[in-house]
């Protein structure tokens, strides 16, 4: 069964139409990568699917149950939105950590927040604490940071930043992690440690959904690629489908400008 | 005669202190206040309270102070505030707070504005609440951002303090130049600087050290 499925979704801004039906699924442990133009809806898709917008209209399915439609007013009062968040994690293209937190703190932090509303906190706050402390230091390790514990964002490299605010989307154990080009805000030095991490994860087995226009990476990490263009699908197939044998014209012309 | 200089300026000191700290306790309340509701969705509420911090911020305190003071009894035929030293100085804290805390408004509403919406966004799609994500993500950053333009604020308030002179108030510049009338010596009222300079000097230190406080984080 799919870990994500989405039906019809479509986003409008007041006239303007963003996302016209994007429909797609994805099983457990693979990972997608979505390609196109800019302007064609790919930030809009994945702010859709973490609700940073409420899509206009479609369904979104995880592990085959419904957790939102459009329609159902019941899947969208703000507890509801702010649970089926927790499903997935997101990591933005300019990082978006929390300046006045440390490395560590900002991983912890969230986890902490959530533990609170937990009704056995109570009696063992000091114990979830621990548990939490120590998971936060074991993923800032798998993201190769340990030594910067301590580090304020200000004081880590843009590369380190975002290897973070991946640790810090991991901590949470998200059925699906999203990456909205990871390394476009990076220096061309420090995309490469940030796509070792995300490969690494890909290794591992953790289901992710990456717009990038790195087309290398794409190619070598995805199990599947998606061309978005003008808020739909264009095209989806393997990497060497999408890559070296594209149908689309548009797929064809956008890939075109990357060659050479 | 210095002990008597000393004692009235310290008596006039304590006027321009007391003026200060209710305006200070009042006005950022009121400003938080009228910051939020100039930010609020409702339209006539939001234009109402721009209006009037545009009419504050863009007319003198002493205009205003002498509008709030003489107002009411010149143009309503009942003087709102009471006769002697007592009517003047809530006249006085009535026009400081509401002015000062029109500037603070737009201090916080600066404050607020400038938090990019990531760091909100960064925090709900954790599963953050809204008042989470208020108290341990913006909040602070908030701050950091209007400690220094309100200290600014701060210290202009010792040195306004001196403007309720125009309606009479006791303050510290009014003892000082009592003593030009009453004993033809001018150096007290030049005296009254060093209290300024002494309390704002202090201030700067005090606001310095929480602006360094602060500067573990960047924003
Ligand atoms: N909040 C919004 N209000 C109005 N229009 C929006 C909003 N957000 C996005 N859009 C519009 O939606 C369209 C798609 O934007 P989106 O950011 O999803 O594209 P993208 O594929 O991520 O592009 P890029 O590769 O440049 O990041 C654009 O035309 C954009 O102007
Ligand atoms: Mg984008």
């Amino acid at each position: 069964m799919a870990i994500l499925e989405v039906k019809n979704l479509q986003k409008k801004f007041g006239d303007l139409t963003v996302l016209k039906g994007v429909d797609f699924s994805l099983e457990k442990g693979q990972t997608l990568a979505v390609i196109g133009a800019s302007g064609g809806g790919k930030t809009t898709l994945l702010r859709c699917l973490n609700f940073l917008e409420i899509p206009t209209k479609g369904q979104i399915f995880v592990n085959g149950k419904l957790i939102f439609d459009a329609d159902d007013e019941r899947t969208l009062t703000e507890k509801e939105i702010r649970q089926n968040r927790l499903n997935f994690g997101l990591v933005f293209q300019n990082f978006n950590l929390f300046p006045q937190y440390t490395a560590f703190q900002n991983i912890a932090l969230a986890p902490k927040l959530l533990a609170k509303e937990k009704p056995e906190f109570a009696g063992k706050k000091k114990a979830i604490y621990d548990e939490i402390d120590k998971k936060s230091l074991e993923i800032l390790n798998r993201v190769g940071l340990s030594d910067k514990k301590d580090f304020y964002p200000h004081q880590l490299s843009g590369g380190q930043q975002q290897r973070v605010a991946i640790a810090r989307a991991l901590v949470l154990s998200p059925s699906v992690l999203f990456f909205d080009e990871p390394t476009s805000a990076l220096d061309p030095e420090l995309t490469g440690e940030v796509l070792k991490v995300i490969k690494q994860l890909a290794e591992e087995e953790m289901t992710m959904v990456i717009v990038t226009h790195e087309m290398q990476f794409a190619r070598e990490v995805a199990d599947h690629v998606l061309f978005m263009d003008e808020g739909i699908i264009a095209e989806k197939g393997s990497p060497e489908e999408i890559f070296t044998n594209p149908k689309n014209a548009r797929t064809k012309a956008f890939l075109g400008r990357y060659e050479s | 005669m210095f002990a008597e200089v000393l004692a009235a300026l310290s008596k006039g000191f304590l006027v321009t202190l007391e003026l200060f700290g209710i305006t200070l306790v009042g006005a950022i309340p009121c400003g938080l206040l009228i910051c939020l509701g100039s930010m609020s969705k409702i339209k006539p509420l939001k234009a109402v309270l721009r209006f009037i911090i545009w009419v504050i911020r863009g007319t003198p305190l002493m205009l205003q102070l002498l509008i709030i003071y003489y107002g009411p009894g010149l143009i309503l035929g009942s003087n709102w505030w009471g006769s002697g030293e007592h009517g003047r100085f809530i006249a006085t804290i009535v026009a400081f707070i509401i002015n000062y805390a029109c500037y603070f408004s737009e201090i916080f509403r600066g404050g607020i504005q400038a938090i990019p919406v990531g760091q909100q966004e960064a925090g709900a799609v954790l599963g953050m609440t809204k008042s989470q994500i208020f108290f341990k993500i913006t909040l602070m950053q908030v701050i950091k951002r209007i400690v220094p333009p309100m200290s600014n604020e701060i210290i202009t308030l010792v040195k306004d303090t001196s403007l309720s002179r125009i309606i009479a108030l006791q303050e510290l510049i009014w003892a000082g130049q009592a003593f030009m009338k009453s004993a033809g010596i001018i150096w007290p009222l030049f005296f009254t600087g060093v209290y300024y300079l002494v309390f704002s000097g202090i201030l700067t230190v005090v606001l310095g050290k929480i602006e360094k406080k602060l500067d573990y984080f960047k924003v």
